[in-house]
């Protein structure tokens, strides 16, 4: 029974995502603003210009995991954020704390720098495996925060709690940290931590808000869809249970 | 080559997804051994991660860069540990003690140095956003405590009954719809691969 409910969940979204894909070639759509990603466009344009480094951190997820959705997140935005920062003198620094997750890093690092024409500019030391678990990754990544003249922090990627340490070493190098995790215990975190935090699913409207393409707006239209489809289905059920239907 | 390594990637996920769906004779079987194959594939990941760890520190050192006196410690640990934990074994009482002396300390510390940090963090919090949803998150997070953490003056009358009836319900109500979000998030980053739209592995 719940393989076929996930197995119609899954031909539901991927013909919603699949049609709205090539519906959106035609016509993009329009996102509501949030707070989070305007000040990281502003902050990508700042860091260029200023000569200062971006920090992306993936944390320590890896992609056999439940939560590689957030690391695949993650190296969405990394995609988009290195080739935005291509022209700049000083290369981002990419963190990870997981063996696969830290090769594709490397991997989506230089595909970057390939489509922006600057495909020497990639340095395999900039994208590092900072530690295996979650403490010894912070600590391997904070050292990147504090002495390599890094001025934005994305954070993007599997978290807990432990990422107030990281948002914790931003401030106290004065830089700018823009957060996104999966795990409801971080984003509790995130949320005291940062001025402006990204709470829930706002983890996967990254790509569509850095311009990722029509596939990236498509995931977003899919997932309002599906959503008010749940809450239709959770509505209903409850009404059946009221009325002792089961 | 990346049109061959998009194949792969989508044919090996369908394999996978199916194995998931259809749990059956063959497809289960190769579920299983492709999921093995990963495993040990993160596995060699993680020396070809090691190795880049080295020479992110040996340039550090090269180059004498800010603590690379630090750089040198970690590869002298790196190199010792490789070292005996290859001649010994990962599970002897020798590399056990530097496990229990060495790492789950420094581990332990970093735990406590998070609990601080989480404190000044709320305290920063109303200076820096004192708006209603922070006033609200605030209260929540304190009534909580206090309902839950071991007082000297033992439990405050009613607190767990109405963190019970009014605190619990909308804190889980609240945590089931971030979860779904989540899954949906996660469903439409994982078919993006599939179909592949995206290919973290150096195509888009």
């Amino acid at each position: 029974m719940n393989e076929m409910i996930a197995l119609i969940l899954i031909v539901l979204a991927a013909g919603l995502l699949l049609g709205f894909t090539l519906l959106q070639r035609k016509k993009a759509p329009v996102f509501r603003e949030i707070a989070a990603f305007t000040q990281l466009r502003r902050a990508i344009g700042l860091s260029v210009e200023d000569g200062t480094r971006l920090h992306v951190s993936l944390g320590w997820g890896g992609l056999q995991e439940a939560h590689g959705a957030a690391t695949l997140a993650g190296l969405g935005m990394l995609r988009h954020l290195v080739e935005l920062t291509s022209v700049s003198d000083k290369p981002p620094v990419v963190t990870s704390g997981e063996g696969v997750t830290a090769i594709l890093t490397g991997d989506t690092a230089r595909s970057g720098y390939k489509a922006a024409g600057a495909e020497e500019a990639y340095d395999p030391v900039t994208t590092r495996l900072s530690g295996l678990s979650p403490f010894s990754y912070v600590a391997g990544a904070i050292p990147a925060i504090r002495d390599e003249n890094v001025s934005l922090n994305v954070l993007v990627g599997h978290f807990g709690p432990e990422v107030a340490l990281l948002t914790d070493a931003a401030e106290r190098a004065n830089a700018l940290a823009v957060a996104a995790a999966d795990q409801p215990s971080a984003q509790a975190v995130l949320f005291a931590g940062l001025e402006k935090p990204l709470m829930g699913e706002e983890l996967f409207a990254a790509g569509a808000y850095a311009g990722a393409g029509a596939a990236h707006q498509a995931s977003l239209q899919t997932q309002d869809i599906l959503r008010w489809l749940i809450i239709l289905a959770l509505l209903a059920a409850s009404g059946l249970k009221l009325l002792g239907v089961f | 080559m990346r049109v061959l390594a998009a194949g792969v990637a989508i044919a090996f996920g369908l394999l996978v997804l199916a194995g998931y769906l259809f749990p059956l004779g063959t497809l289960l079987q190769v579920r299983l051994l492709l999921v093995q194959w990963a495993i040990i594939l993160a596995a060699a990941a993680v020396v070809v991660g090691a190795f880049n760890l080295l020479g992110v520190h040996w340039k550090k050192i090269r180059t004498k860069q800010k603590d690379s006196a630090l750089s040198a410690l970690l590869i002298i640990a790196l190199v010792f540990s490789a070292c005996f934990g290859l001649a010994l074994g990962p599970n002897s009482d020798f590399m056990r003690a530097v496990l229990d002396a060495v790492v789950v300390p420094v581990e332990a510390s970093l735990m406590a140095l998070l609990s601080v940090t989480l404190v000044y963090a709320s305290i920063r919090l109303l200076r820096r956003r004192a708006d209603t949803m922070t006033l609200i998150f605030v209260a929540v997070a304190v009534f909580g405590l206090l309902a839950a953490a071991p007082l000297p003056i033992g439990k405050i009358p009613l607190l767990s009954e109405i963190q019970f009836w009014f605190v619990q319900p909308f804190a889980s109500g609240g945590a089931r719809g971030l979860l779904l979000g989540m899954a949906l998030g996660s469903l439409t980053a994982g078919l993006r691969v599939l179909f592949g739209m995206d290919r973290p592995y150096g195509g888009k």
